[in-house]
């Protein structure tokens, strides 16, 4: 199958092909980490897949009371979508129907970049010309304008406008070929915990795995994308099948980052502890999806990501 | 660190507004010397008064200050004045950036109109510091007014951004208010009087207009943020916020968007 392996496993010399994405990070804090945490879970809900969902989102990591700048428990959370009105228009939705309606949230701008996304200055309009706007200097001496809008248990605080990076990604995959559901779905798991360790980095789908991998267009007339047949364990055997026979079972981890580098250290750290595991798990081998090339500008060579960081490339 | 050295009291009102750093930087000796800084038909020249020594960097000392120093550090765009003394009205009116520092007492006006920039008064300031001039739409505009000692009365009025900080202020402190934070930790009667928007913090007042009215205590994250911003300028005023708050609302008489919390 392929004349790459990792710690035993079999590789597969192919790459994964992903695409320029709008990116933004925001953060909710809360009184307790716990209500940080429901406000940043409903609000990540229901996005896994631009297509579907308008938006992919994840949490991106918790923070310390003092990493944010209300000194409260935190979440940071990652959004992505395809360009920047859709991811405008993703936020504004999100944040005023999760965020704002959750007791005791605020609100920031979670990173730096080039576009300017209005957020509490487009949600202030929820507070009937009751809100107000007011300019403090964060920690770092920098202007940042708020909206403190009048809500039922105080005010709802949030940051006037989060910005949007240039240079994010979607799509960075990686897909595990195992014998049992239950063996693969241990590796797939230590991947996910490996992958979204990297900062940036978020596997937007149910618990960052899914197994309806898909491919471009279907043969039904106007679906956009359907079931990717070639790794479908009941139809090996027909023309196409891309799968071993001792093969059962096909799990994929999908990831977006801010920067393509984090893609890239993301999928990485998913390949490395996947097979490290994989022997104990019949892991049979790791591939990645792609379309041939010609739509998606990053490319994921697993081959470059065998290699722990990227001056050792080896095969 | 170029230094101008008072030699005798001014003769008259001396007007400071073209003397700053950047200005004097790009002069000679004899240049400096003969700015004309006179109010009057005399023609006082810098000369005059003060000794002059140049070194071209982008801080300027004034020794020996006076109260009839007006607009020293006005329009101050970038780099330090310090005076060691006294200054009269309008200081730093108009400021856009840079820091000015005064180790006395300050006249009228001080930091009208001013939009960026920090101006720390180590003594008291008179009336209308951080006010609007006559017929001037705003006040304190974006600026950071610190004033150690107190100040006189209408403090902030009609300020539209920025931070006020002061020890003692007299009646109508953030009368007029458009926008902006001000605290103090005491100020006169009727605080806030016409004020639109904007934060006043209190530790003690005289008597509240009856057009503001108490909203409770409230723990707002707000507070939290207000509370990081002070605490780098002035920890006596960040403590205020440590303290169990009332809050106020008002000016009921105008669009009442502004409050006041003071300190139980």
């Amino acid at each position: 199958m392929s004349d790459l392996s990792l710690n035993g496993i079999p590789v597969v010399d192919t790459f994964a092909e992903a695409f320029d994405v709008a990116g933004t990070a925001i953060i909710v804090t809360n009184d307790t980490a716990k209500w940080a945490m429901i406000a940043a879970t409903t609000m990540t809900g229901f996005a896994t897949s631009v297509i579907g969902c308008g938006a992919e989102a994840g949490i991106d990591a918790e923070l310390s009371p003092e990493e944010t700048p209300d000194g409260r428990p935190g979440v940071r959370i990652l959004l992505f979508g395809f360009e920047p009105n859709g991811l405008k228009e993703q936020l504004i939705k999100r944040v005023g129907q999760c965020i704002l309606t959750c007791p005791g949230t605020a609100c920031y701008a979670g990173v730096e970049g080039p576009t300017k996304i209005k957020l509490g200055g487009a949600i202030r309009y929820f507070g009937d010309g009751f809100a107000v706007a007011k300019r403090l200097p964060d920690a770092t001496g920098k202007e940042r304008r708020y909206w403190r809008i009048p809500v039922m248990d105080g005010e709802f605080l949030c940051e006037d406008s989060v910005r949007a990076v240039d240079g994010a990604v979607g799509g960075g995959n990686l897909l595990f070929l195992g014998r049992t559901h239950a063996e693969t779905l241990k590796v797939a798991e230590v991947a996910v915990e490996a992958a979204k360790a990297v900062p940036g980095a978020i596997l937007p789908f149910p618990g960052g795995i899914v197994r309806s991998g898909s491919k471009v267009g279907g043969r039904t007339k106007g679906m956009m994308a359907s079931t990717n047949d070639a790794y479908c364990p009941t139809l090996k055997g027909r023309a196409g099948s891309a799968l071993p026979a001792e093969c059962g079972v096909v799990l994929e981890i999908v990831i977006d980052a801010l920067t393509s580098q984090g893609v890239s250290d993301s999928m990485r750290a998913g390949l490395h502890a996947a097979t490290e595991i994989g022997g104990k798990h019949g892991l049979i081998a790791v591939t990645a999806g792609n379309y041939g090339g010609n739509l998606g500008r990053h490319h994921y060579h697993l081959r470059d990501l065998i290699a722990r960081d990227d001056a050792k490339l080896e095969g | 660190m170029s230094t101008l050295t008072l030699r005798q009291a001014p003769p008259e009102r001396l007007d400071f507004l073209n003397i700053n750093p950047l200005a004097l930087s790009r002069l000679s000796q004899g240049e400096v010397e003969r700015l004309e800084i006179g109010t009057t038909r005399t023609g006082v020249r810098l000369g005059d008064c003060f000794s002059v020594s140049l070194d071209k960097s982008d801080t300027l000392t004034i020794e020996g200050g006076h109260e009839r120093l007006d607009r020293v550090g006005a329009s101050l765009s970038e780099g330090a004045i310090r005076v060691t003394g006294d200054v009269g009205q309008r200081l730093g009116a108009g400021m856009a950036g840079g820091s000015l520092t005064i180790t006395g007492n300050a006249g009228p006006y001080a930091a009208s109109g001013a939009t960026g920039g920090t101006i720390t008064i180590a003594g008291d300031a008179g009336d209308y510091a951080g006010g609007a001039v006559y017929a001037a739409k705003v006040g304190l505009d974006g600026a950071t007014l610190i004033i150690r000692g107190n100040a006189g009365a209408h403090l902030g009025d009609r300020m539209r951004r920025g931070t006020i900080l002061a020890g003692r202020a007299g009646a109508m402190a953030g009368s007029r208010m458009i926008a902006g934070t001000l605290a103090a930790l005491a100020v006169g009667d009727h605080p806030g009087l016409g004020m639109r928007r904007g934060t006043l913090v209190l530790g003690a007042h005289g008597r509240m207009a009856a057009t503001f009215v108490e909203t409770g205590a409230h723990d707002l994250v707000f507070l939290r943020l207000l509370s990081k911003a002070l605490r780098g300028l002035s920890p006596e005023h960040a403590d205020l916020l440590a303290k169990p708050l009332r809050r106020y609302s008002g000016d009921l008489a105008t669009i009442a968007k502004g409050e006041i919390w003071v300190a139980a």
